[in-house]
């Protein structure tokens, strides 16, 4: 059997920074990223924000290196995300919508995949390491069970689980708190701040709930039909004057005059 | 033109896809699981299904022939007209096809959901390559199970011509007579040949039916699509492969 890669140092373990430089992305002749440019420094928790259709997972996607973008760059710490040298180098990981777990694997061997398949250390340490996740997690009983068999809440947090396995430097989320009840929804929002204070990993989140942007971000980019309006701390965010922004974080229910009658197509 | 262009999308990314697979081999042993997995998953469950096929086919053939060979008085080389057509022909090509129609549709079924339902997203995110994650194991597999169900089903066949021959009586050759005429002209080499062209069939078929899976965009009903697809393709091109492999074999 291949010697185990040796764990990687603390020092290289370092929180990473992500550039977006001039990034748009079109699907055939729809512009879905319009020039967006953004920073995220080490260690952050950074919220990308907007209504739905805006682009935001399409950010997050390029930033993951699962795409390529139309024009421009999406760098971590200077690298480009889509080279699996990249991802060798700094590890990612992508909490994703629906989660994502693989079906055919237990709860599990979901989660022992990633050091199995790199060899990252010996079984026994795998499995101390998953179990550690699993408890951080709450998930202790899911173990054996398959995903088919867990609730929506259940799956993100596996989904999460499954990314802090990885020890990850950047952690991506793509709408943590979707389609969840509000009990659930501070839930995921607690673990995903207390894993960048435990962890000191850089977080960014892709979201449409105000209340966990306000509550976690250390900045907050608001992204409108694939522009990026503004990038503010979530107190900057308060006192914004944007009118567009101001209806999206504080929207007015008005019978009188229903905003679905100006809805574009 | 647009579909000459997808053809050769396709063409190209089944190529560069079994690439990427086979550069992954050196990692073959951590994958060892999922091969024999995929042996029996693939393999030894389509089995029955090969044996039934086979066995029938062998004993139409028999009566076919029978029938016709009757009428120029050579009923005893029924024996050698079942054998070669089962080992050269029928054998692997009914393999094939009945791999097209069971294995690959669930391959590409398998693909296509972890495709759309973004697990496929997650392995790249992972740094877990798909081509070494889910096709090397399949095509690895494929390269056991393949010679193996081939020549059960050609063994079957035969025994099903046979008992055909024993027990029709207007045919009424003996399975003594039967197997010495199918013997009296098979070659090792004719079953090597059959063989050869079951690997490859099974090979295309399973490349196929990953590359169409991997390909798969959109939401669920793509994935039914990605099914027709798969199954379709593989069987135009088994049946294109055959006419050059035999030529090329002849």
């Amino acid at each position: 059997m291949k010697k185990p890669n040796p764990p990687l140092e603390r020092s290289d373990r370092n929180p990473v920074s992500v550039e977006v430089a001039n990034l748009s992305k079109n699907y055939g002749s729809q512009k879905v990223l319009k020039d967006v440019s953004l920073t995220v420094k080490p260690g952050e928790i950074f919220v990308i924000m907007g209504p739905s259709g805006s682009g935001k997972s399409v950010l997050l996607r390029q930033i993951a290196g699962l795409e390529s973008p139309t024009s421009g760059t999406a760098r971590i710490n200077g690298y480009d995300p889509s080279l699996p040298e990249t991802r060798d180098r700094f590890a990612l990981a992508l909490v994703f919508q629906a989660g994502a777990l693989f079906n055919s694997l237990s709860v599990y061997d979901n989660l022992a995949l990633y050091p199995l398949e790199h060899q990252l250390c010996e079984k026994h340490e795998i499995r101390d390491r998953v179990m550690h996740a699993l408890k951080i997690l709450s998930l202790e009983n899911a173990a054996k069970k398959f995903p088919s068999e867990l609730s929506g809440g259940m799956k993100k947090r596996v989904a999460i689980a499954r990314a802090l396995v990885m020890e990850p430097q950047l952690m991506l989320y793509d709408e943590p708190t979707s389609e969840l009840d509000p009990v659930m929804s501070a839930t995921i929002t607690e673990i995903i701040a207390t894993l960048k204070q435990e962890h000191q990993v850089t977080t960014i989140v892709v979201s449409h709930d105000r209340d966990l942007a306000l509550t976690i971000a250390d900045r907050i980019a608001i992204l409108m039909k694939g522009v990026l309006r503004t990038v503010a701390t979530p107190a900057e965010l308060r006192n914004v004057t944007d009118p567009d922004i101001v209806d999206f974080l504080n929207p007015k229910i008005d019978l009188k005059n229903p905003r679905y009658l100006k809805l574009e197509v | 033109m647009k579909h000459l262009n997808a053809v050769f999308e396709g063409l190209g990314s089944a190529i560069l896809l079994a690439y990427r697979a086979f550069a992954s081999l050196p990692s073959a042993p951590r994958i060892i699981k999922r091969v024999v997995e995929q042996v029996y998953l693939a393999g030894y469950s389509t089995l029955p299904i090969v044996s039934i096929l086979s066995f029938f086919i062998g004993a139409v053939l028999a009566l076919q022939s029978g029938i016709s060979l009757q009428n120029f008085g050579a009923k005893q080389l029924i024996g050698t007209l079942v054998g070669e057509s089962l080992v050269r022909e029928l054998g692997p090509l009914m393999v094939s096809i009945l791999l097209a129609g069971r294995v690959a549709s669930a391959t590409t079924a398998e693909l296509a959901s972890m495709k759309v339902y973004q697990e496929v997203d997650a392995l790249e995110t992972m740094n877990i390559p798909p081509a070494r994650f889910l096709v090397l194991p399949r095509l690895l597999a494929n390269l056991f199970y393949m010679p193996v169900l081939t020549m059960v089903g050609i063994i079957i066949g035969w025994f099903g011509g046979a008992i055909v021959c024993e027990y029709v009586g207007f045919i009424g050759v003996d399975s003594e007579q039967y197997f010495h005429s199918l013997t009296q002209f098979m070659t090792i080499r004719k079953v090597f040949d059959g063989l050869i062209k079951a690997e490859v069939f099974g090979f295309c078929i399973i490349l196929i039916a990953c590359n169409t899976g991997l390909r798969t965009k959109g939401g669920p009903r793509e994935i039914g699509y990605a099914v027709t697809r798969s199954v379709v393709l593989s069987l135009i091109t088994i049946l294109i492969l055959d006419y050059f492999i035999t030529k090329a074999l002849a």
